[in-house]
Formats: C-alpha cells, structure tokens, sequence
C-alpha cells in the first residue's frame, strides 16, 4: 500500500516537473452563478473555451468557479489564489464596489487580473478590462428605429431592465439617438426587471393605456417574450415591431428564421466571457502585453448574419 | 369594529377612484380583467396561505415551490407528449402531476414542522433555497420551455374564458368560495383557528394537531399546484426568475386582508381583496406616468401600510 503510494507520488513528480519547468499557466476564472439566462450562457461559454484552450494549450491550466452572491465570490478568488496558486485571474464580478478591494489584493500578489463586463471602481485593481458597449447596445437599437420609422414616425414604448448603471447607460444612448428622428415618439419608458413575466404585465398596462403602439424596444430577449404574449392576448395588430436584445437562442433563431415582430435582435453576448479568457489565456502564453480595454461591439443581428450568432447547445 | 374589518375594502375602492380619475381606461372590461387575472396566481396561493397563518404557521417557499413545479410540469409534459402526443391526456396529466408535487411538498413541509419539531420559518426558508435551486439546476440556468404542440393546446386554460369571464378569475374565485366555507363551515376549519389561538388548549381539547396543521401545508402546495396550472399556459416555459418573491405577496395579501400574521382568526374574503389590491397599484403606476418609476415600490409599500393602519386597532 504504502509502496504504491510511493509510486505514485514519485510518477505525479516526474510528470509535474517538466510542467514545472515550462511555468505552467493556471487561470482562475470567477463568474456569477447561472441565476438567469444571461449568466447561463457565461458559465456555458466560460466551459466552453476552458475545454478549447486547454486543448489548445497543453500548459493551461483553467479553473472556472461559480458564485451566487459578491461575498462568496470575494471569498472564492481567495481560496483560488490561496489552493489553487492561480498565476491570471479572469472575473466577472458579481458587483463592482464590493469586490475592487478583494481583487486589489490579488493582483498585489502578483497575479494577472483580467476583469470582464462589471467594471471595478478603481481601475487600478486590474490588468485588462474586456466589456460589452452597453452604450452601443441602446444607440444601435435607437439607431435602427430611426431607420425603420424615421419618416413615417412611430407611437415607441420602452421597457427598461432593473435600476442599474447599466440600464441607465444603454435607454439613455437609445433616447438620444431615438431624438434625431422628432417623429418617433417615445410614449413611456417602464422598468420590466429583465424578466418575463414583469414584462408580461408592463405591456399588458401599455396596451391599455395607449390605443396606438406601433413598436416596442423590449431591451432584452427574455422581456420580449413576456410583450410577444402580451401582444398575442390582447390581439393587438398595431405593433410592427417588437426589440429585444443580448442574443437569446430562440431569439436569434427567430431572426433565421424571419420573423415578421423580431426581424432583428441586438447584441450583447455572454461569449464575452469567452474572448476574455482566450486573451488572457494568451497574453500569459506568449508573453505579450493585453490591451488595456477591449470592446465587445454590439452589433445588429440580421437574417444575414444570424447564423454567427446561434448557439444551440447555449442554454440561453 | 366593524368598520375597521372593512378597511381593505375601503383601501381597495379608494385606490380604484383614484385609479379612475388619473386614466379613465382603468375601468374598461379588459383592463379588469387583466387585473383580476394577475390576482388569480398569488391570490389563490395566498387564500391556501390564509390557513398555514391562522393556524400559526408561516411558509416562505411558495414562491420558489411555484417555480420548480412549473419547471417539473413542463418537462414531464415535454417527455409524455413525445409519447401520447400533445393532446388532452398529456395535459390532465401534467396537471395531476403539478398537484401531486404541490401536495407532497406540503406534506414534507408539515411533517418537519409537526414531527420534526421545526420552526415553520426555518423550515421554508430552506426549501425556498432548494426548490429554486434545484429549478435552476434543471433548467441549466436557463429557461425551460413547454413544447410549442403543447402549448397551443394547453394556452386556453390562461387565455380562455368561459361567460365572457377569464379561466384564472373562475378558478381564483372558485378557490375562494371553497377555501371561505372550510375555514368557516367546517369542523376542520374550526380546529385551524384554534390551534392558531392557542395550541395547548387546542391539544388538550384532543384536536390531532399535527394533523391539522400538516393539512393547512398540504392545502397551501395543492393550492400552489394550481395557481402553477394557470402559470405555465401564459409564457409556456419557467426560468429562474419565475415565482420570484410570491411568497411575499401572499403573505402580505393575507395579512392586508385583516389575518393576524401571529394566527387565531382570519377571512378568506379579506385575502382575497389584499391580493387584488396589491396587484392593483403596480397595474395603477404602470397606467399613470406622475411618479417616477425609481418610487414604485415605495408607493406598494405606503398603501401596504396604510391600509393596515386603518384596520388596527383590535389587540
């Protein structure tokens, strides 16, 4: 037994030791816990390139933990670099100004912070900074309702997410540039939570309340579920446009598939996580600096380019 | 006294005057009924949660129990409409199914109060997190979705109406009627007050307490089995956002209604006007435009308080 033991240990040591010589690369990554679809597909995609680049590069090693809430995070990317002796850390943290500190501390003991999505409040605490464009996600989708309705003008309700900056930056980039086209009106902008079912209701509300409603800018793909049904109850054939946002499977599959109410979705994908650990993963490879800041755009998904942007296997 | 026991009454005619006045198309026939459809789910959860309180319990999980049936409901309707075909008898049968799970959570509820020797409180507390989880488990995190064949089949029972009247708002009235005769009527009825008054009496009197008080959870999940039932039809899938905070409506529903939330007595009826009235002010602010949205909840909140300002007084 204890001869076996032995063995082993001695075999697990010569197989470390040549890895050992290279500086084996272990990336931690930390990411909220799948309690909605968009966080679904974070944890899908963060799996995903685990398994790509770990193919890719025998020396990459990548842990990916899960957290529900900011203080088990905190507690997690501790216990990473702590057990794990993590050399890159790749966070999505599930709030910014709770976790700056705890990530400070780590990128004080020298490990590579790359922070996806949640800005931390000081930028110090960080490495590189990878991002969707909240900003562009609302211009885009403002942009492509001057497009549709610039001269004919449109009745336009809004629904809004949960009181964030995040909310507040992309309906604050769709008003503006909504405000270039003065015949689209925007009647009313109400908060649906990202959810269906408030959304359900919210649009069941603007149907009574205006008799007139000829597109609907649903901000997100799970909030336009709750306003396609809404719309479906009430028989309502006025509304000629219904968007929705972030790349939702069967959101973009209706695009494929031409949808009359969603002929276009606008992006804001959760493969950003994806992209971050692929650079980060190799920055630490190849040595090279990684940008500061990398943009995720987001873009107008068409019939055309659907296809770029469908997951199936994705739960969300 | 009798005035007081009014005010949720009083509280609910008011906001609805004042609805009037802001947007007169608060009192069109579909925007009632809109309202009263919305009641229907935590209203007919809160009329099953009328007796849990009264007998002095408390059960915080129904919200993530109406999650996780949903979620169970869909996929054993997905997994018998490949093998019967999305007609009638997958549907009864996902429906007996959301009951049965409804009844026997219920059940373990009341068996780890009674038997166990647990505290109501901690004991749905912690099936609230794991009724959620495991939904969110099941759906990857993602949302569940009823087969679309399924779906058109079963939309009716959301959607439908029967004399004009929405299915919800007959089976939320349906409920209630029952739910007021076996609080009142009935020997069992008799036996929950009771015990919520004073227990050791209640024992002493050779009432079966754990009896009773396991029925009030079993009656509670059944209720919430149905309430679940009408859900599913109206997105036709469940994520876990689903259900979120249910449980607090109920709650509030029942207390507004003038139950006592530490037991003894309380009025279906009252419940029922609790739960429509607090769907009543979200379906007021999103049809009025002078507050700004930040302070929806606060609005909720004043009302709440309000009107159970009005009904105090008996101690």
């Amino acid at each position: 037994m204890t001869h076996l033991t032995r063995l082993t240990a001695l075999s697990l040591l010569l197989v470390a030791s040549p890895a050992l010589a290279q500086a084996k690369q272990i990336i931690g990554v930390s990411i909220p816990s799948a309690d909605h679809g968009w966080t679904a597909g974070v944890v899908y995609h963060a799996n995903q390139a685990k398994a790509m680049l770990e193919k890719m590069y025998p020396d990459v090693q990548i842990i990916v933990k899960t957290a529900k809430d900011s203080n088990e995070q905190a507690n997690q990317i501790q216990d990473l670099l702590t057990v794990n002796k993590i050399t890159a850390l790749v966070i999505l943290p599930q709030e910014s100004a709770p976790l700056t500190r705890p990530v400070a501390a780590l990128k004080a003991k020298g490990v590579f912070v790359t922070v996806v999505d949640r800005g931390l409040t000081d930028p110090k605490a960080q490495d590189a900074y990878v991002a969707g464009d909240n900003t562009a996600f609302g211009r885009v989708a403002g942009e492509y309702f001057v497009k549709q309705f610039g001269s004919a003008g449109a009745n336009v309700v809004v629904l809004r997410g949960i009181p964030t900056v995040i909310d507040n930056l992309r309906v604050d980039a769709f008003k503006a540039a909504v405000a270039k086209a003065p015949k689209v009106k925007i009647l009313d902008a109400k908060f649906g939570n990202w959810n269906r079912d408030d959304a359900f209701k919210v649009m069941q509300d603007y149907l009574t309340r205006f008799p007139k409603i000829d597109a609907v800018w649903a901000s997100d793909d799970d909030m336009a579920v709750g306003v396609l049904k809404a719309l479906e109850q009430a028989k309502r054939t006025d509304v000629k446009l219904v968007l929705g946002g972030a790349g939702m499977k069967e959101a973009i599959k209706k695009v494929m598939d031409g949808d009359k109410l969603m002929p276009v979705d606008v992006t804001y994908p959760p493969s950003m996580i994806a992209d971050a650990i692929r650079l980060t993963v190799e920055s630490r490879v190849k040595g090279t600096p990684m940008k500061a800041t990398t943009l995720i755009p987001s873009v107008l998904v068409t019939p055309a380019n659907a296809k770029n942007y469908y997951f199936p296997n994705s739960p969300f | 006294m009798r005035v007081a026991s009014l005010g949720p009454l009083l509280g609910l005619l008011a906001l609805m005057i004042v609805a009037t006045l802001l947007n007169h198309d608060f009192l069109t026939v579909s925007n009632l009924s809109n309202v009263l459809t919305r009641a229907a789910f935590s209203g007919i959860i809160a009329v099953g949660m009328t007796f849990v309180i009264v007998s002095g319990g408390i059960d915080l999980s129904v919200g993530s129990m109406a999650a996780l049936i949903a979620g169970s409901m869909i996929l054993i309707m997905n997994a018998l409409s490949t093998a019967l075909g999305p007609g009638v008898l997958t549907i009864v049968l996902g429906m007996l199914a959301a009951l049965v799970i409804g009844g026997l959570a219920g059940l373990f509820h009341g068996a780890v109060i009674t038997r166990g020797r647990i505290e109501p409180f901690i004991v749905t507390l912690g099936t609230l997190g794991i009724y959620r989880a495991v939904l969110t488990y099941l759906a990857q995190g993602g949302a569940i979705s009823l087969d679309s064949a399924v779906g058109d089949r079963y939309g009716p029972v959301y959607y439908g109406s029967m004399l004009g009247i929405p299915i919800p708002i007959l089976v939320f009235t349906a409920v209630a009627l029952l739910g007021g005769l076996i609080l009142n009527r009935t020997r069992y009825g008799r036996y929950v007050q009771a015990i919520g008054s004073n227990e050791q009496v209640a024992r002493f009197a050779a009432i079966n307490v754990a009896g009773v008080k396991t029925m009030t959870y079993v009656l509670l999940g059944v209720c919430v089995g149905l309430a679940t039932i009408l859900y599913v039809p109206r997105l036709g899938s469940a994520t876990p956002s689903t259900g979120l905070l249910w449980e607090l409506e109920a709650i509030a529903a029942v207390i507004i209604g003038g139950t006592a939330l530490r037991g003894g007595s309380g009025r279906i009826w009252g419940t029922v006007v609790g739960a429509v009235l607090l769907v009543t002010i979200e379906n007021v602010l999103n049809l009025t435009n002078i507050i700004s949205v930040y302070l929806n909840a606060a609005v909720t909140g004043f009302v709440i308080i309000g009107v159970a300002f009005f009904q105090r007084g008996r101690r």
